[in-house]
């Protein structure tokens, strides 16, 4: 049996299932962090004092660029799908794959100094919402790379099965990871600089 | 999600496929009925376990029920079988009367309506109703079950960790949740259950804009399509910001983060070592966020079901199909500004006291819509009075009584004095109890037949509406005197309060007796559902004479759901139209020339 | 494959260049960090260029600049109920919780003094 619209778009909706479907988890994503970002702005209003300078901005600019960076290669890695450009394809995505661990190693860096300094999470309440909001980035970060490691790897057959349904796959994988890289655009200024 | 097969048309299916063609779909057992990927079956599986839960969540009612009933006397035949931790020589602790608590909210909301209504009734009739093959994304669909069965898994386990289940109640209000045994698996086990909404509540969008049959415009939908949608979108928008709170929750308990816990907190008077500097507050917010759409969730549903056992048996169209669009569409909108009216205790200002309750005024006028068009179907109707059709009826006042007992609850003056009493309890019992179980009871009366062929007994079936609705008018209408005369919820024994209580304690003893009542009441659902599967008249496809697409699908369907693929030529709901030869003209029958 | 084959390559262009302005950006939000501003203001600069940054984004790698109606209702809806969530501080500020001083003059705190 055939589930319509897997592939090929709806005419009056315009859409294929996949497409929409990302959308919508989006949509529960910019809840998610939406939350978090209310608390952090509750938190903050209620402090007495609120730290800075404790996170260091080097560090946190070199991950923006670095996301930035993957950004830039998914939306290539799609594009040169759209090209019928495999090999470029490959590069571009296994690119992204590598910028993203790159992302959290230099993250681990930073975790470690602080626990090292013994400032954990239980610290305050500014460690509490940095190490939250950064944590469940992180795992965004990871369930990105999961995804990617599954079209490099034993996904990336389908590309000659079907071609058409492997660029949707690629596209929705792109949407979900620019997103990632859209949520570390606030959580920078958010967390480092102000 | 892409069994790709060679075939390109939309909806094919073969009840009794031949073998040699489809081999790749023939497949084992454990993929058919356990790990299945078929709407139906994954609805089916959704809607046993929700209905066990439900039972489940029942009896820890039940045996709360006594202790309210006789305070501190040995519960008869179970009590020695609780264990020294919580009944004592068959005693009742206060730790587990509040497990008990926690634990019947928690497993009714989230592990029993929610999967029944949502995941059981939205699974199988949804994709039927639209004239879809399968949900359209049959392995995701897949996955949100079993998130939902791993939460509820983890769930029952927590009753035996040490320490017990949850004790916070089913809202989990810091700090007491925070610091409490039993929460931190609590809220892993939500968010198995909340990863469980969302892809679910995603699957449906798609399904129901993507996989519309032929000629299904808007206005044709069916109205159990329409607030299955608006109920989707609730789900997926309004339960993030709990799974933030769930997580912050959990930071709090294992990484001694103080996201809910102010400074200066003195436990037993010893200081709480935690850096301090959080807002409880911030929990009810979130919380809140969620669960006020969350009620809506549970009601939705169920309205939807009941429309359409209504104009089904009054062989009417629904008086005011647009209009109760039109309002389902707009509480699902609402929904999100309400949610204050909970916390109108909090020390909230005026000035935020009156925003909260003018937008539950403005939320409760929809509803009123909706009941008004529903009562004004059956006007001049010649009624029949179908097992589906008793729980439908009833239904409507039921809804209608919880939904008024809310106004006075919605507005600040009012609330303060009933606020945490019973009358809570009563108005909210009210809306999900007798109003949506019932739904949701004649819902399984109604589509028994599409699921496995057969009808279910309706001498039974009557039996088990008039003993219930009986039984359940005598335990919660209670309530709402107890309520007004200032008896608090949440109380394992009143103490010194039930001092002040004495003139209507003697109501939890009827309380009691009316709830055991109710357990055996079920008694007659339960053996009807298991007799009637075996030995209920067999029916064929459209017993009901009923107008929407899944009647026109085999009973029960086959994989694939169709074996044309449908198409629709009118509304749903054209019975008894006018020069027409039957009293009902199906949406997938073509017009006569 | 699609027959937008032309479409992309003009694309790639414009993906390289926006990645490049993003960098840009983030540049000018470092710096402006370094002068120091005043919190009020530098919160503004801030959020103003990753309001920035993240409209490219969407608009740009994610496509949004050229989406179907039920994508845009979609997140129109979202939005709206983003703009609740994050006006739960202020409510949670207002009237009389959270709040140090009398109700009376004071308005917002000044977030982080
Ligand atoms: C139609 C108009 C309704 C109004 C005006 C209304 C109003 C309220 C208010 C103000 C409260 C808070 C009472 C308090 O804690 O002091 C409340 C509690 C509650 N309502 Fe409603 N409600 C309505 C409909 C519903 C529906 C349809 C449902 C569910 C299907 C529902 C379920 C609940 C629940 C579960 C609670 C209690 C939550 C708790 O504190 O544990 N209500 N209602
Ligand atoms: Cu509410």
């Amino acid at each position: 049996m055939n589930i319509p619209y897997t592939v090929e778009i709806r005419p009056d909706t315009g859409l294929a299932n996949g497409k929409l479907g990302i959308w919508l988890f989006l949509a529960s994503e910019v809840m998610l962090f939406g939350a978090l970002f209310s608390t952090y702005i509750i938190l903050r209003n209620g402090a007495a004092e609120w730290p800075h300078g404790e996170l260091s901005v080097p560090l946190g600019a070199i991950n923006t660029v670095i996301l930035i960076s993957s950004s830039v290669t998914m939306v290539m890695a799609w594009a040169s799908l759209k090209m019928n450009d495999w090999a470029k394809h490959r590069l571009y995505l296994i690119a992204t794959f590598v910028l993203a661990a790159l992302f959290l190693v230099n993250k681990y860096f930073e975790y470690s100094d602080h626990l090292a300094k013994g400032e954990g999470p239980w610290h305050s309440t500014f460690l509490a919402i940095y190490f939250t909001l950064t944590g469940l980035h992180g795992l965004h970060i990871v369930g990105g790379m999961i995804v990617m490691a599954y079209f490099i790897g034993p996904g990336a057959k389908l590309w000659r099965a079907n071609a058409d349904q492997f660029a949707n796959r690629i596209e929705y994988t792109g949407l979900y990871w620019h997103f990632v890289d859209l949520v570390w655009i606030f959580l920078f200024p958010v967390l480092y600089l102000l | 999600m892409d069994n790709v097969s060679s075939h390109g048309t939309t909806a094919h299916g073969h009840v009794h496929e031949p073998p040699h063609e489809h081999a790749h779909e023939e497949l084992g057992w454990w993929r058919k009925y356990v790990f299945s990927v078929d709407h139906k079956v994954i609805g089916i599986q959704y809607a046993i376990t929700g209905l066990l839960f439900l039972l489940f969540g029942f009896c820890l009612m039940m045996i709360m029920r006594w202790q309210l009933a006789y305070p501190g006397r040995p519960i008869p035949l179970i009590g020695q079988w609780l264990g020294q931790a919580r009944a004592p020589m068959g005693i009742m602790l206060p730790e587990f009367y509040n497990q008990l608590g926690a634990m019947h909210g928690t497993i009714m909301v989230f592990m029993g309506v929610v999967p029944l209504a949502v995941g059981g009734f939205g699974n199988f009739v949804l994709p039927l109703q639209i004239g879809a093959p399968d949900m359209a994304f049959p392995k995701i669909n897949m996955a949100s079950y079993w998130a939902y069965f791993l939460g509820g898994v983890t769930m029952l386990l927590s009753f035996f960790q040490r320490g017990g289940a949850a004790q916070s109640g089913w809202t989990s209000y810091p700090p007491l949740a925070d610091i409490a045994d039993g929460q931190t698996v609590w809220l892993i086990g939500m968010v198995f259950l909340i990863t469980s909404s969302l892809l679910g509540s995603i699957n449906f969008i798609v399904t129901t804009v993507q996989l519309r049959a032929k000629g299904l415009s808007w206005m044709r939908l069916p109205f159990f399509v329409w607030a299955q949608l608006v109920t989707s979108f609730l789900l997926l928008l309004a339960f993030p910001p709990l799974e933030a709170a769930a997580v912050l929750q959990l930071m709090d308990r294992l990484a001694g983060t103080s996201f809910f816990l102010p400074s200066g907190l003195v436990i037993s008077g010893k200081p709480l070592a935690v850096a301090g500097g959080g807002n409880p507050v911030l929990w009810q917010h979130l919380f809140w966020f969620l669960a006020h759409p969350e009620v809506y969730v549970l009601i939705l549903p169920a309205m939807g079901i009941v429309s359409e056992i209504i104009a089904n048996n009054t062989r009417k169209p629904l008086w005011g199909y647009k209009a109760m669009v039109y309002s389902v569409v707009f509480i699902g909108f609402m929904s999100f500004v309400v949610w204050a009216h909970h916390m109108f205790m909090t020390g909230m200002g005026t000035t935020m006291s009156a925003f909260f309750q003018t937008t539950t005024m403005i939320i409760s006028i929809p509803s009123v819509v909706i009941l008004t068009a529903l009562l004004l179907s059956l006007w001049g109707a010649s009624i029949r009075f179908t097992t589906p059709m008793l729980f439908a009826l009833a239904f409507l006042p039921m809804f209608g009584i919880g939904g008024l007992t809310g106004l006075p609850l919605g507005l600040a003056p009012s609330d303060i004095h009933l606020h945490d009493t019973y009358y809570v309890i009563g108005h909210f019992h009210y809306v999900v109890a007798p109003g949506t179980i019932f739904g949701l009871f004649a819902g399984v009366y109604y589509w028994f037949p599409k699921a496995t062929g057969r009808k279910m007994n309706d001498l039974l079936g009557a039996l088990h509406f008039w003993t219930s609705f009986v039984c359940i008018n005598l335990v919660f209408m209670p309530m709402f005197i107890e309520g007004l005369a200032g008896m608090n919820r949440r109380m394992y024994d009143g103490g010194m309060q039930y001092k002040y209580n004495a003139s209507v304690l003697h109501w939890n003893v009827v309380q009691g007796y009316a709830s055991w009542g109710l357990g055996l009441a079920q008694i007659f659902f339960i053996v009807n559902f298991f007799m009637s599967i075996k030995w209920g008249k067999a029916v064929d496809r459209n017993p009901w004479e009923a107008t929407t697409l899944e009647w026109s699908a085999p009973s029960p369907p086959g994989h694939g759901n169709f074996l044309t693929e449908p198409i629709v030529y009118r509304g749903p709901y054209e019975y008894s139209v006018p020069g027409a030869a039957r009293d009902f003209s199906p949406q997938f029958e073509p017009e006569k020339a | 494959m699609h027959s937008d084959h032309g479409d992309v390559h003009a694309s790639v262009r414009k993906y390289f260049m926006i990645g490049a302005a993003l960098l840009i950006f983030t540049g000018i939000t470092v710096a402006a960090n370094l002068m120091h501003l005043a919190i009020p203001l530098a919160i503004t600069v801030a959020l103003a260029i990753a309001i920035t940054k993240a409209s490219m984004v969407a608009a740009v790698f994610m496509h949004l600049s050229d989406e179907k109606k039920w994508i845009y209702g979609a997140l129109l809806l979202t939005v709206v109920f983003f703009i609740v969530l994050m006006s739960v501080p202020s409510f949670t500020n207002m009237d009389s919780i959270g709040r140090h001083e009398p109700a009376i003059g004071g308005g917002e705190h000044p977030a982080g003094h």
